[in-house]
Order: structure tokens, then sequence, then C-alpha cells
């Protein structure tokens, strides 16, 4: 018996050994483990994000160009529902009966039951007043308010761009993790260029929730923000220039821009065709996406930013400045319009720089740039070619072309104008002369320009030597100052005499009889209009593009403006009515000519015309 | 002569007994608190229920001291056979819960027969050892023994009620106490031992350092025992004496082979004797990786964050917040003591850890003073009884035992568990306080 009294000790052994072993493993749990008191705050708590409310964007006379229009979506929480009557809901929310099963089947494990689910997406203000007071018979159902964007004009798609849901790549880009997976962002146009401005900051308020993920209460938390709501924008753009340069190009491709010179503010930015920005707006937003990347018209690609094309006649102003500056002419030099090597056109024999200009004589600027490339100051004739063209190309970039300007104006193309380099790599053994390069004396060959480089290439003339940076931000209301580039003055390095020059040609060209741009004529309004026309020729069998470059008025240019017609033919015919409707529609806020402009309103160039 | 019989109650373990039924009910007001039901007596909740639960445990208990204690013994035999019918009832009229058909339901309570059949064994088995002068010597006293315990545990099995059934291995601790052999005691500790090291190695595949041929853990675990065999076998005959190397040689021969059969039917077990959950549960005890449900672990991850949150201090009275937002599965009743983990933190839970092992240790302590063998059997069965639910309850919540659903002993909300404990240790400490008198 002693024995089996000892196994008492046995058993308290046995006991106190995996109590012991209990206690231990408590302390560390309780006390040496701090994973599962950090376990327990992250389960416990989460991060409630409060989105704030995004910037508008008005124009410059303080109109409304893109506004937040209050959209509804429809969620439930399947574990609330009760007394579903099914029929009444789907005809109440206009749903399909798969869309409710789809989403309730979706909801059948435990968790999923207390979370909201979208059962319908973007019900408008109108429709949300409509049913708000029959969804309160649904329990379970409810409604949610989010922001969507509305343009009250339907103007300027492009250069707004639009907002939408954050994609997979820009969620990557996103370095400082501002976004989350269902977060709208701007895309492309000034909601791009201005995200970081327009988006606000968000708010955070720490909340507790339970198991089923169900918000249980707000806690208190050092990092609880409340949001910041976006800076309102103010651009540049004149809302009913922008929406008349639209329409005036209806049925036709190609681009308006009207820059303020003596800020470099863009007036308007029209690409043609466009289309309604509205149309990319909530649920409509994927369908018309697709419609709008499939059309052949290319309505998605901004022209006047990213279509290039070579400058044509227009090009001569600046070959006339840059020669009047290097002292390669006089304003008196005369050239004999010899058209055996190049052509010409008009009636004219011996011109001097004004009547070159006015008349766009070609023989006239080939035998200019020839001077300028060919200066004799190196006794190779080859390598005097190759630093003249170099020089050439250093000058002319000053002028803002090939320059891909630091804008808010989204992916512009930069444009070539060729150099040393170029033509090095152009012609075999880079072995090239004068005589293979000349046409681009006469903004043909291998230039290539975008149309707003045209459009500042007027405010420069205009300016008589200098430009801003075409810029579409006028202000940040209640936000920084505009960065330097949008107020500091680029010099072209030319002197304002040679200007003047230029410019009276240009009134001549409009304002006097045999010019090429009559059609431009606003003396009847007290105005003068500078310009010039340019044809960009293209390959037969296909119709030139009609080219326009003016400022206005001469004395004190407020406008400078760049239209070009795709296919529309001579530059005097189309570009230039479109550009002298929109100086007088900015300067006198009215439309004099009604014939005018039912006459360009009913052209039609979309299809590619024969000559 | 009279005064003094009375004062022969043990009133430590009675006042330890009102501590624990009391800071349970605290803790299952704290863990099932509702708002709109602000008072902890709202009948019409588990924590009001339990205040009533625990006053007609505490009358069953005046009772019971109030009786004769030849009374209770024989009374051995009809609560035996009034437990076992009402086990064989609840089969056909009883009604589910937790999977399990173990309920007599009567309105809004119910009782669960299996409860009492804790005390009921405890008393036969006392009853029925107590008679012999050498329990437990002859194989007939060990098949009777064994019946007792048989009958009950197959009927609890066909509910089925597996964690029931565990907690009546208790009694294999009881027998050892009385006279069984340590044998079976060390080979379910060396099953145990092997069983785990067979599931561990079992997840992964090995490749000897040269070839290319993968084998399992199983393989290489019964490989290296048929190698410790042979060793063993040969060490046997150079150093065992001539007369007993036959019998060591035998000895050694059924151990290897019952280990490497054993190793074999251990996936066997796993994988086709237990359903998917529990095995789930064997492998979230072991940290393996439970592939077909990735929410398996959830449950018991979320009960160690409870009392990991405790801390030192503990969160403060209903301010846990992991069982305050119901992370914890069963707060009331299986993991109450993740509330008690979380809101008063270590001190808390080693506080309530002591208590039981005060209890117990004073139950053992009390047992080995009697006189009589039915009492000391009785005692012992209390003790280890309150032990095996301690060690499985605890031992589940902090991760050192398989999920296994049995109360916490005058802490989990419920009447059942809360009468027949009671009940249990009230009997004892009658038995105890007439000790000195009468019982032989």
């Amino acid at each position: 018996m002693n024995s089996l009294q000892n196994r008492r000790y046995a058993i308290l052994g046995l006991i106190l050994f995996i109590i012991i072993t209990f206690a231990v493993k408590l302390f560390t749990l309780q006390i040496t483990n701090d994973k599962w008191a950090e376990r327990a705050t992250s389960l416990t708590t989460n991060e409630l994000v409060i989105q704030p409310s995004r910037g508008e964007i008005y124009d410059r006379n303080g109109r409304i160009l893109v506004a937040n229009t209050p959209i509804y979506d429809i969620r439930v929480i399947p574990e609330r529902i009760h007394n579903l009557d099914t029929l009444r809901l789907l005809e109440l929310l206009e749903i399909s009966k798969e869309a409710l099963d789809k989403v309730l089947d979706r909801a059948r494990s435990r968790r999923e039951m207390f979370n909201p689910h979208t059962l319908a997406k973007h019900v408008d203000q109108e429709d949300y007043f409509n049913i708000s007071e029959e969804l309160s018979d649904f329990p379970g159902f409810f409604a949610v308010r989010r922001t969507l964007r509305n343009y009250p004009d339907s103007a300027a798609a492009l250069v707004l761009g639009n907002f939408g849901e954050i994609n997979r790549k820009e969620l990557n880009a996103d370095s400082g993790s501002f976004y989350q997976l269902g977060d709208y962002v701007g895309k492309g146009g000034l909601e791009k260029s201005y995200e970081k401005l327009l988006r606000g900051v968000k708010g955070k308020q720490a909340i507790y929730v339970n198991n089923f993920n169900k918000v249980v209460g707000k806690a208190n938390s050092t990092d609880n923000t409340e949001p910041l709501a976006g800076n309102d924008l103010i651009s540049t753009l004149d809302a009913q220039l922008q929406a008349f340069g639209e329409k005036l190009m209806v049925n036709k491709r190609g681009s308006i821009i009207a820059i303020e010179p003596s800020t470099g503010e863009i007036l308007a930015l029209v690409s043609a065709p466009t289309y309604d920005p509205n149309s990319l707006v909530g649920r409509k937003r994927s369908a018309g996406y697709n419609k709008l990347s499939q059309d052949t018209l290319k309505p998605l690609f901004n022209r006047a930013l990213n279509g290039l094309y070579r400058p044509g006649s227009i090009f001569k102003m600046v070959q006339s400045l840059i020669a009047l500056e290097e002292g390669i002419i006089t304003p008196q030099t005369r050239v004999k319009c010899n058209r055996g090597i190049i052509g010409c056109h008009g009636p004219h024999t011996n011109d001097d720089l004004e009547n070159a200009i006015k008349h766009s004589c070609n023989p006239y600027f080939r035998q200019v740039m020839r001077k300028m490339v060919l200066q004799g100051k190196q006794d190779n004739q080859f390598t005097d070619l190759k630093s003249g063209v170099q020089r050439w190309h250093e000058r002319i970039k000053r002028f803002g072309l090939h320059t891909k300007f630091t804008s808010d104006v989204p992916n512009i193309k930069r444009g070539t104008v060729p150099d040393t380099a170029f033509y090095n790599r152009w012609y075999p053994n880079a072995t090239w002369t004068y005589s293979m390069i000349y046409s681009v004396s006469i903004g043909e060959g291998e230039l290539q320009v975008n149309p707003l480089q045209m459009a500042n290439l007027g405010a420069i003339i205009a300016n008589k030597g200098w430009y801003i940076t075409p810029h579409l931000l006028k202000k940040v209301v209640g936000g920084s100052e505009l960065p330097a580039d949008f107020t500091e003055k680029q010099y072209v390095g030319v002197k304002p005499k040679h200007f003047e020059v230029v410019r009276n040609a240009m009134d001549r060209v409009i304002n006097e009889s045999g010019g090429t741009a009559g059609r431009a004529n606003l003396s009847h309004l007290g105005i003068t209009v500078c310009g010039k026309t340019g044809t960009v020729q293209n390959e037969s069998p296909i119709e030139d593009h009609s080219v326009f470059m003016c400022f206005a008025p001469k004395e004190d240019p407020k406008i400078a403006v760049a239209v070009y017609v795709e296919n529309a033919g001579f530059g005097g015919t189309w570009a230039a009515p479109i550009s002298a409707l929109m100086i007088e529609k900015y300067l006198t806020r009215e439309i004099s000519n009604d014939f005018t402009v039912k006459r360009i309103l009913e052209a039609d160039f979309r299809g590619v015309h024969g000559k | 002569m009279a005064s003094r019989k009375q004062n022969r109650i043990d009133w430590t373990t009675a006042i330890t007994w009102l501590v624990l039924c009391l800071i349970g009910w605290i803790t299952i007001y704290s863990a099932a608190y509702n708002a709109d039901y602000d008072s902890i007596f709202s009948f019409n909740m588990s924590y009001g229920k339990q205040f009533i639960w625990i006053c007609v445990s505490a009358l069953l208990g005046g009772v019971i001291l109030l009786t004769d204690s030849t009374l209770i013994r024989n009374a051995s035999l009809p609560v035996y056979g009034t437990v076992v019918l009402m086990l064989i009832l609840v089969l056909f009229i009883g009604t589910v819960r937790g999977g399990a058909r173990s309920w007599f339901g009567i309105g809004s309570f119910g009782i669960q027969p299996s409860e009492f059949s804790k005390v009921a064994i405890a008393l036969l088995l006392a009853h029925f050892l107590g008679e012999g002068k050498e329990p437990l010597k002859n194989i007939r006293h060990r098949l009777i023994a064994l019946g007792i315990l048989a009958i009950p545990a197959g009927l609890i099995m066909l509910q089925p009620d597996t964690g029931t059934v565990l907690i009546l291995f208790a009694f294999i601790l009881v027998m050892y106490r009385e006279g069984l052999s340590g044998t079976p005691l060390i080979i379910g500790i060396c099953s145990i031992i092997i069983a785990v090291m067979s599931i561990i190695v079992n997840s992964t595949k090995y490749s000897l350092p040269f070839g290319t041929t993968e084998f399992s853990g199983q393989t290489l675990l019964i490989t290296v025992f048929l190698i410790l065999g042979v060793v063993g076998f040969f060490m046997v005959r150079k150093l065992a004496l001539p007369r007993s190397r036959k019998k060591f040689l035998r000895l050694t021969a059924i151990i290897t082979l019952s280990i490497v059969g054993f190793i074999s039917s251990v996936n066997f077990i796993i994988n086709d004797v237990l359903k998917p959950y529990q095995r789930n549960r064997v492998y979230i005890l072991l940290q393996l990786p439970v592939d077909d449900d990735p929410w398996a672990d959830w449950n018991i991850k979320n009960s160690k964050t409870a009392i990991g949150n405790g801390g030192l201090l503990g969160q403060g009275y209903r301010e846990g917040a992991i069982t305050k937002f119901r992370f914890v599965p069963e707060q009331n009743t299986d993991f109450i003591f993740c509330t008690i983990g979380e809101e008063w933190g270590y001190i808390g839970s080693l506080t309530v850890l002591s208590l039981f092992t005060f209890l117990i240790f004073r139950l053992i302590i009390m047992a080995e003073r009697q006189r009589s063998v039915f009492s000391r059997i009785f005692g012992y069965s209390v003790a280890c009884i309150l032990f095996m639910h301690v060690f499985i309850n605890i031992g589940m919540v902090i991760g050192l035992a398989p999920v296994i659903g049995i109360p916490l002993p005058f802490f989990s909300y419920g009447g059942s568990s809360m009468m027949a404990f009671t009940v249990m240790l009230f009997i004892f400490i009658k038995l105890d306080s007439d000790r000195l008198i009468g019982l032989r």
C-alpha cells in the first residue's frame, strides 16, 4: 500500500508540470510577445478614408467648365434584408433579377453577409429623388453618395481631360500611396496635370470594427484628420471662345489655338473632331471610351498638341527674322523670282522683303537661307554648310520650335527642326549639300511643328521678340503662385525693329489688295489683323492642309491665333476666315458676319479630298 | 459531538468554489454584455441565467451537505443506472446542439446528461473499487472497472461528443492511484509523442543527399525505428544476462513492431478516422498548414490574440476589444478564459489558474486523508476530472491543446455543467466531513 500512496506525488507532479507549462505559455502570449497585442489592434481598428471634394475648374471669366455632381450608389447589406419584395425592388431600381442574384450569391459567406455590396452604380440625383423614399421600405438597402464630374458647356473635352477609376498602372506609379483601388483619378488634360491640386487631402477616421467587419464605433486616434477639399482652378480658357471654335470646326479635322500674347495664356484650344466630355462620365464611361477609341477620325487624338505638320509658308516669317538679325539681308534686299529651281505663285519678279512675304515668294527665301547657312566662315564648303545649318537650327529653336514646352498642357509633341546631326543621319556618308536640303527654307521638307507652336509664333511676332510658355492655368484658388515658367519671358534673340518689317508685311497680306488672306480682314470693325497663310503641301492627289497664323489688333495685340484645317486646300480660303471669326468673337464678343459663319459651318472636310 | 461533525465541513473548498463561480459570473456578464439588458440580473441574458444556475447549484450543494453519506454511497448504482438510461434516451428524443444529439430540451432550458455521467461514473467506480481489498489486482476487477467507464463513454460517443469522452480518460489517473499499472499511462504518453512526430515529419517529403528518389516522412520514421530495433536487438544479445536474454529479445521485438505498426496507422487515423475538421484542429495545434480551409485557424488565432492583448494588467473590465467585438467564438462557454486573459491580463489569468490549481491540490490532499477507500477514489475522481477540464479548456484557448469543446468548470455559462460540477464537489465535501465516522 505504501508504494501506492507515493503515487500521489506522481499525479501531483504531472498536474504541476502542466500548470507551470500553461503559466509559461501565458507569459509568452501576454508579456514577452508583442505580436498578439499588435494583431489585436489591427483586427479591431480600421481606418476609414473620408474622400475630399475635388476642386472645380472655371474659365477666365468665372464660368464653370468642370463641376461636381452628386450621384448615388445603391448598396445592400445582405444580413439586414428581410421580407424582400423582389419584384418591386427590381422595378424600383431598374435592374435585372440576374444582377440582384449575382450580388446576393457573392455575399453568401458569413463574413460577406455583413459587408455592403454595390447593387446599382451611378444613379443620378433626379432618379435618386424618385426612389429614395420607396427605398426605405427595403431593409438592408441604402444609397451612398459619391461625386462625379459634369461639364455644363460640353466643351473642351481634350483640354479638361476626364475623371475615372484608377487603373493598375496608375496605382503602381503612385509613389506617395495616395490612392486605393477603386479611387478616381484625373485622366488626361487639366484633370491629370493638376491632379495633385484638384484632389485635395483625404481625411482619416479610425474606427472600431467587429468580427463581421461591421463598424461599431469611432475611435480616438492621433491619426484622425479632417479631409481638405481640393483647390478650385481658374483656367486661361475663354469658354465662349472655346465653344465657338469647336462649333466652327464641326465636320472638319484640324485645330484652332488662340493665345493671349502678353501672358502666354491659351484662350482656346480646339482639336477637331472633338466629343462631349459628358459622354465619358459615370456608367457611360467605358462604352463611350470604346466608341471614341474606335472612331476612324480619332477624336481622342489632340491634333492641336500632337498633330505634327510642316509649317509651310508661315515659316518664312522666322526665316526673315533670323536673316535680318544675322545681317544677311536688309528690308530692302531684293531677290529675283527665278522659278527654275523652285516654283512660285502670283505676278511678281523682283520683290523686296515685305513684298516677298506678302507674295510668299519661294525663290526669295531659298536664296536667303542659302546666304544664311553658307556664310563662307570656313574654307571647306561642306564644313561651312554644316556649321551654318547648326547655327540656323539653334536660332530657330529659340522661337519655341523643336522645343517641348514645360507647360501644363500634357504630352505636347516636340516637333523637328533639322540640325547638322539630323542631316548626317539622314543622308548616307553624311554628305549633303544645300541643294539637297533647301526645301526647309520655305517651311517644307523635314520640318515638323505642331499647331500650338504656330500660335506661339504669332504671339512672338505680336510681342516683337518674346513669348511666355503657353499654358492653361490662370490661377489656383486659395493656392500657390503660378510656376515661374508661366510668367517668365522667353526672348527669341531678334531685335524688336526687325519685327516691324514682318508685321507690316503680315498687315499687307490681309489688308492690301493682292494679299493672300483678304478673308481675314476685319478693318470694317476697326481691327487691324496681321497674318500669314500657309498651305501645307500634301502628295497629290491628297488635298493640301489649309493653315493660317495671325494676331490682332496690330497696335496692341490681344490675341494670336493659329488654325489648321486638314485637307481643306488653300490657307486663305478656310483657315483665314476661321481665324478672323475667332478674333472678332474674342475682341467684340459677337459676330457681325453671319454669312461667313454659315459658309464655314456648312463646309465638310472629314473625307480626304482630291485636289 | 454534533457540532464537531458540522465543523468538519471544509469551508476553504466551499469558498474557493464560490469565488470561482462569482468570477465566472461577472466574466460572462462582460463577455455577453448587451446594452439593451444592462443589469447583471437580466434573466433573459446568459449572465442573468447563470446567476440562477449558481443559486440552484448552491441549493443542491446545501441539500447534499444535509444528506447522509451512506445514502450517497448507496445511491451509486441507481444514479449510474439513471444516467445510463438518460444517455440512451437522449439518442432518440434529444435535441442536437453543436452537432451532437446531447440535450433534453425543456423550454428554453435544457439539460445535458453527459455532464452528469462524470458524477455517476465516479460514484459507481468508487463504490465498486472501494469494496475489494486489493482493487485492480485481478483481471476481473479491471474488466468491470473498464465496463463502468465504457458503457457511458460508448453512449456519449454515439451522440457524438468526443470532448466529454476525452475527459473520461481522467479516470485512468484515478485508477493509477488505486493500483493500476503505470504502463497504460506511459504507453499513452509515448503514443502521443510518436503520433505528433509522425504527423510533423509526414507533412514534408525527404530525399537522400544522393539520388533523386523522394520518400515520405512516414517511411523515414519507420526506417529510423527499425534501425533502432536492430541496434537494440544486438545490444540485448551482448549485454543482457543469459537467463533474461530471451525475455528482453521478445520485448524488443514487440516494442519495435508495435511502434512501426502504430506509425503506419497514424496516416490512416488522421485521414480516414478523424473528420476533416478534427484533422485540421490537430494540424493547427501543431502549426502545420491547413490546405482546404484558409479560415481554419481564425478562431484559435483570435483567441490567442485576445489573451495576448491583455498584457500584464489587462485592458480593464468590459474593455477587451477582441472579446467585446466578438472576434472569439463561444465567448460565454468554451472560450470564456479569453475574456479573463484580455480584461485582467497576466495577473488575472494567473489568478484563475492558481485558484484552479489550489482547488485541485486541495482535493487531492483531502482525498489522501480519507479513511474510506470509497471517499478517496471519489475525491481523486473529482480532482482529476476538474484537472482534465482545466487542462483541455485552457490548453485549447492558449494553443497548447486541440480545439475541443468542453466547458471551463464553474466559469462557462451553462446549467448542466454548473450543477454537475457543484454536485460532484459538494458530494466530496460531504464525504470528507464524515471521514471520521462510519464509512469504511
